[in-house]
């Protein structure tokens, strides 16, 4: 075997797999699953979710934290910006009605921003939310 | 031809701090009595300041007041979808 037609092999390995790690990302993309600091700060209530779309500290962070909420916000920012554009509506607009779907959808234990700005811990019922919100 | 003299022998300045440092060459006599008295100005007007202290509280400022209901209705459907589009920020 000549060096030539290793390295051809080597090469055609190569593009397989990457090819099979690009079609796996595109299915995984859809169902990308949330980063368990996320998820674990979120269930812990040390993040909740507030009345204009973003999720904020509940108390004193840690930078660590700080950083998690701001790279979660700027990501939720992007894809508001985006939707909303496409319905001709304001960011505002948009991550609002966001907010308003996101507080219903907490579990109990976790925490939301009530309509007077305090933060509350989801009970067993309805969470307290902008009369305005659908 | 007569060309016009754009200079004078009159200084051109007719305030009194100018023509009196002028004369006077430098920082005596009238020249002196103008810087004090700018001085004394700004002394008062010092005097006069009103501070303006931070509040202690932080400042609420609600942006969301000129959403409307109609807007939120309308958006709730497609909002729902992009939550569901992506879990992993939300």
């Amino acid at each position: 075997m000549t060096v030539s037609t290793k390295s051809t092999l080597a090469f055609r390995a190569l593009a397989a797999v990457g090819a099979a790690s690009l079609v796996l990302g595109a299915l995984a993309a859809p169902a990308a699953a949330r980063d368990p600091a996320y998820a674990a700060a979120k269930s812990s209530g040390q993040v909740g979710e507030k009345m204009d779309g973003y999720i904020g500290i509940v108390g004193s962070g840690s930078p660590e934290l700080r950083r998690l909420v701001d790279d979660i916000n700027i990501k939720r920012k992007a894809v508001y910006a985006e939707k909303a554009k496409a319905q001709h509506a304001t960011v505002e607009e948009y991550a609002f009605t966001s907010g308003c779907l996101l507080i219903a959808q907490t579990s109990p234990g976790e925490k939301y921003q009530a309509p007077d700005g305090s933060w509350k811990t989801r009970g067993s019922g309805a969470p307290e939310r902008d009369p305005r919100c659908p | 031809m007569i060309m016009p003299r754009l200079t004078g022998l009159r200084p051109l300045a007719t305030s009194a701090c100018m023509t009196g440092s002028k004369r006077n060459d430098g920082r005596s006599g009238h020249g002196a009595w103008c810087a004090m008295a700018v001085v004394l100005a700004g002394a008062s007007m010092l005097a006069g300041c009103i501070s303006v202290n931070a509040p202690d509280e932080p400042i609420v400022i609600e942006l969301n007041i000129n959403i409307k209901q109609e807007v939120i209705y309308r958006l709730a459907a497609d909002a729902e979808n992009t939550i569901e589009e992506n879990e992993d920020i939300f």
